[in-house]
């Protein structure tokens, strides 16, 4: 058992590690935010970063956000028994649902278990099989060359999902009224016209650009600063998530007070 | 010719490299020999400036790379060409690739005249159909090759090898060798090789430097390595049945 003086050391301890982290992090970014090299060869890797992270998780996307559209519209219409509540709100609730929380925050949950990992995954096994230094004694800039083309494809890129989300979400719950007939289609489409403020579209984008440069930034970080062999990859992989979602459970709180109250 | 004046370099309290000074000599093959954790890697990495030195400069044709800044690194890196110890290709490229890659980065050649390159160094290390394979379809042997054809792609004037042996039979390992010495006096380059491999100390050894406990401990030539006293080294290079009945 530790005594009290311990653990103050241990916590003191914990707390400069942490403190550390957060400053080799701000140092990767500012050394991955400079000019790349070459912009022939940054336009390629960009390229090759909208495809993996991308294009590659609209699949997932999709199935998710139809589903849960679906989902959402059927509970809504199931739960609102009361004869003074409009019929109108199935539609609203769903599209409001869609737009302000699960398009832009548990999409970008699920992107951060897809795409997060995968960053950090394949960053950290290029560190471990000396790549990363191959890089360097060549002279180029490995945090530059590596990280900053996928933090440029996630921020373009994600809120593009997210759109694709939100339309999907909703046109989900219009094939749940269609083919379940719990709603006329007619009134939950009235329902999703209804009462529209355009800043939630803005807001929605807001957060899914941060959302989606934590889930590059702090991927890219986790695995570029593996040390060890292939249980440290599997192990930074797995950190790449929980330190993006909790950091995008953090922002999103932050940026809803923010923007929306 | 690289000039290592008096450095030293330390990993907080340990220090792994104390105090060394030698020359690795333009058109010959310099050997770094030594047991395991006698400071052989970190002496390689100090030279092509994956580490800092605490003490001392190394010096390339009179260019003091210790003191410059990364900057002012990268026009001697350019210089360089490294084959690291797995060979470190780009797995996401094929072969072809990963040698068009510092011809890419570096240079201002059209497309025709990369691809000319490409196929003169893969003619070198004769892996002449190999241009669209990719890493993972490569046997040991066939990725050291590769290593060393993108190694060579900027025609550097320093080579850096680390380890080329390792992991490989004693045949492929013998025509590594044999293709590190044959480009070396081809391109007269200023070739370091870090291994363990006496087949390599003895054919190829044309300088060869022992550490031992982070010293420079011995320094001579493969046919002086055979006649030596040094205890350390005899034990360390004699060490076998087979290698003491050599000798």
């Amino acid at each position: 058992m530790f005594n009290l003086a311990d653990e103050i050391i241990i916590n003191q301890i914990k707390k400069m590690k942490i403190i550390a982290e957060i400053g080799e992090y701000a140092l990767l970014m500012f050394q991955a935010f400079r000019r790349p090299d070459k912009g022939k060869v940054f336009r390629r890797q960009l390229m090759m970063d909208f495809q993996d992270l991308g294009t590659n998780s609209i699949g997932i996307v999709a199935i998710i956000s139809l589903f849960v559209g679906a989902i959402i519209a059927m509970q809504m219409a199931y739960n609102m028994d009361s004869p003074l509540l409009s019929e109108n709100l199935v539609g609203f609730s769903t599209r409001q649902m869609m737009v302000l929380e699960f398009s832009p925050t548990i999409i970008s949950l699920i992107l951060a278990g897809k795409v997060g990992s995968s960053i950090a995954s394949e960053i950290g096994t290029m560190r471990i099989t000396e790549q990363i230094d191959a890089l360097k004694v060549m002279g180029i800039n490995p945090a530059n060359y590596l990280i900053l083309p996928k933090i440029t494809a996630a921020v373009i890129y994600n809120p593009i999902l997210i759109i694709f989300s939100i339309g999907l979400g909703i046109g989900g719950g219009w094939l749940a009224c269609l083919f379940t007939g719990i709603l006329p289609v007619t009134t939950y489409v009235n329902g999703v016209q209804a009462w529209y403020d355009p800043f939630t579209i803005t807001y929605a984008l807001i957060k899914t650009v941060v959302f989606a440069f934590i889930i590059s930034s702090v991927s890219g970080f986790k695995g570029y600063t593996v040390k060890g062999g292939s249980v440290d990859v599997a192990r930074s992989s797995t950190q790449a998530v929980v330190y993006s979602s909790i950091l995008i459970i953090i922002f999103d709180l932050i940026l809803t007070q923010l923007l929306l109250i | 010719m690289i000039e290592i004046n008096n450095i030293s370099m330390s990993f907080g309290d340990q220090q792994i490299i104390k105090d060394i000074s030698t020359t690795f000599e333009k058109g010959k093959t310099n050997l770094i020999i030594g047991q395991s954790g006698s400071g052989k890697t970190v002496l390689m990495k100090c030279c092509i400036g994956l580490f800092d030195v605490d003490e001392g400069n190394i010096n390339f044709d009179d260019r003091n790379f210790s003191k410059l800044s990364e900057k002012k690194r990268k026009s001697i890196r350019k210089e360089m060409g490294v084959l690291f110890q797995g060979g470190a290709l780009f797995d996401s490229f094929s072969v072809e690739e990963n040698v068009m890659f510092p011809l890419n980065m570096f240079t201002k050649m059209s497309d025709e005249e990369k691809m000319e390159r490409v196929n003169d160094v893969l003619n070198h290390v004769n892996l002449p159909n190999a241009h669209k394979k990719f890493p993972s379809e490569l046997s040991g042997g066939m990725i050291k090759r590769v290593a060393i054809a993108r190694a060579i792609s900027l025609r550097p004037n320093y080579l850096f090898c680390d380890e080329p042996n390792s992991g490989l039979d004693p045949k492929t390992a013998e025509m590594i060798d044999a293709l590190i010495s044959e480009l070396t006096e081809q391109f007269d380059m200023t070739t370091v090789i870090n291994t363990h491999d006496m087949n390599s100390v003895l054919q190829i050894g044309q300088k060869i430097s022992y550490l031992y406990k982070g010293k420079l401990w011995w320094e001579g030539s493969n046919k002086e390595i055979m006649k030596t006293d040094n205890k350390e080294l005899n034990d360390f290079v004699f060490s076998t049945e087979l290698t003491r009945r050599l000798k």
